[in-house]
């Protein structure tokens, strides 16, 4: 059924969002996001999903869903049309991230993206000390069975942001136990940030 | 799982509309009258916002659901219609008719032209999709129906669908076009042209003057075992007859032998017994002509909807392809519309809409029911 527990980035992303807001989730997947921004802050929603089988259990839970990917998803939507566009894990998936990322500041007026972080310290010690593709929590694949496209860190993602004058307005950082704050780039598994366009 | 229940036996009614100045059409021309033949299912709520327009597609008709009296087979989409089927009758009332043009009991160039006493023949006026829509707006109006919870229907049915949002958005809750294109390609173009030249090139045809004379049989076969080909896939055709051969003994020497040749001589053969070739020709020639955006930019295609929409496509579909469908989704996207598509993985080509009855049930039922309550979102699923 819904939710036993809210997963902790689902937590923050509730939290950020304004009530009635319009949110446009790319790569919703099953929809549980989706449907908890709709019951607990009345946004209208709309998900964007590649996997037939999630488009189902979102038509099940009521939400509207397109069954499409997300390199060709955003183009037809107008500028601004939507106030938040949410990239949740899937940032690391799309084939063309720029184009993507750049169109979703285009088409939300605040974009909420969610990545793992490659540079987490037991990826590190995978890679430097064992000589190993690091597989972790928050990076579970091996490398034949990994559908992640880009490895990015957390500070690869803020120094893109300050290098193309996009704006971080809110960032949390999260591991295994919750969330962090001191040295992320190191100790975070994941981090999710809140940005919106160069003005 | 399909409920086992349909909805019985079932009768085709009619309707006779009779506007003041004539039915006129998007040619210019009118028809003083038309009739609709049309079936119905469920019971109207009292605050009427119940009822479903279904629509159907080149050689279907108003018996979408349920038995005539006598008869083996059931309605054309019987397995979706019924209580606790996707179009539950236990909640809803549906409505299906027969287009305009059509010769199942509708208006169409069989009918008696008044002014001659004769069938209309080719003296019956060019129709389009948008004439079809105009006048199933008539019966609805006939029913004291002023919204349609939904309009859904696969390929010409899914073109009624869109011209049901173009030329009446503030008369419909949703919409569920399947199957289906804003406008043929030439491909969909060249394959109605065959059938329609199989048609005239039947020396009974007679410019269209054949009723009451033998039918041009062989013309219309050919026809529609072209469609046929089209409706299936190369898969659906390898599993279904292979390489097989009916019999081995030839008696002469281009008789059909393999199973594929049989099953589209079957359908042929028996398409004339049950359709006019010339409502055969005014349909297919509405639906080539079907272009609702035309010259005008897609994003304004569906200016003044607020309609929630569902597309639904299949992917071995190559007669309507599915970048077809996702050209609705777009337009739908330009206007910001609450917007659900998925493309059904299927084997059986265009047929697929007739055939994948549990995907399409599941799609159809929870967007119904969220629809029809008005809800943001639905409180338990999974069921």
């Amino acid at each position: 059924m819904a939710n036993e527990s809210v997963r902790p980035d689902h937590r923050i992303i509730l939290d950020w969002i304004q009530p009635n807001a319009l949110v446009l989730d790319l790569g919703c997947g099953t929809g549980e996001l989706l449907y908890m921004l709709i019951r607990e802050k009345s946004v209208r929603g709309q998900g964007i999903e590649i996997d037939e089988q999630a488009i189902y259990r979102c038509v099940e839970k009521g939400l509207n869903v397109i069954h499409g990917d997300l390199d060709s998803g955003l183009t037809d939507y107008l500028d601004q049309s939507f106030d938040y566009v949410i990239l949740n894990q899937t940032l690391q998936q799309v084939r063309h991230l720029k184009p993507v990322l750049e169109d979703s500041l285009r088409v939300g007026k605040k974009v909420i993206l969610g990545f793992p972080n490659f540079a987490y310290l037991k990826a590190r010690i995978q890679l430097s000390i064992l000589g190993k593709a690091p597989v972790t929590e928050s990076l579970p694949f091996t490398w034949y069975e990994s559908p992640n496209l880009h490895f990015l860190s957390i500070s690869d993602f803020l120094q893109y942001c300050s290098d193309s004058g996009i704006t971080v307005e809110r960032r949390e950082f999260l591991n295994e136990r919750g969330r962090i704050s001191i040295l992320p780039n190191l100790l975070a598994q994941s981090g999710i940030f809140l940005v919106s366009a160069p003005k | 799982m399909v409920s086992q229940k349909g909805v019985g036996i079932v009768e085709t009614q009619h309707a006779t509309f009779t506007p003041p100045g004539g039915f006129i059409l998007e040619s210019g021309e009118k028809l003083d009258s038309v009739t609709l033949a049309y079936e119905t299912y469920g019971r109207l709520n009292q605050e009427k916002t119940n009822a479903i327009l279904i629509t159907h597609a080149l050689s279907g008709d108003a018996h979408v659901a349920g038995y005539h009296k006598g008869a083996k087979k059931p309605g054309w989409w019987d397995e979706m219609i019924g209580p606790g089927r996707a179009f539950d009758t236990e909640k809803y009332f549906i409505i299906c008719s027969n287009v305009l043009g059509g010769c199942k009991g509708s208006t169409g160039p069989c009918s008696i032209n008044p002014k001659t006493g004769k069938p209309y023949a080719l003296e019956f006026p060019i129709i389009s999709v948008g004439d079809m829509v105009d006048c199933q707006a008539l019966l609805i109006d006939h029913f004291g129906i002023d919204k349609l919870l939904t309009v859904a229907g696969g390929s010409m049915g899914g073109m009624q669908v869109i011209a049901w949002l173009v030329n009446h958005p503030d008369r419909i809750r949703s919409a569920i076009p399947i199957s289906t294109a804003l406008k043929h390609s030439p491909q969909q173009i060249a394959f109605n042209e065959v059938g329609r030249q199989a048609i005239m090139a039947d020396p009974h045809w007679k410019s269209g003057n054949y009723y009451g004379c033998p039918l041009p049989a062989r013309g219309l076969s050919v026809a529609r075992m072209v469609g046929h080909i089209t409706y299936m896939s190369d898969t659906s055709m390898t599993n279904k007859f292979g390489r097989t051969r009916k019999q081995d003994l030839q008696p002469l020497k281009f008789t059909p032998g393999y199973e594929v040749e049989g099953y589209l001589h079957y359908h042929g053969e028996n398409f004339v017994k049950r359709f006019d070739a010339n409502s055969y020709l005014y349909i297919t020639k509405a639906i080539d002509d079907f272009d609702p955006a035309g010259q005008r930019p897609l994003g304004e295609l569906f200016k003044g909807v607020s309609a929630k929409i569902m597309v639904i496509a299949f992917k071995s579909d190559w007669l309507y392809p599915a970048y077809q469908a996702q050209e609705i989704v777009r337009a739908c996207k330009m206007r910001g519309l609450e917007t659900t598509y998925c493309e059904v993985d299927s084997t059986y080509g265009h047929d697929a809409f007739l055939l994948e009855i549990e995907e399409q049930t599941c799609l159809v039922k929870h967007f119904l029911k969220k629809v029809f309550n008005g809800y943001a979102v639905l409180d338990q699923y999974g069921e």
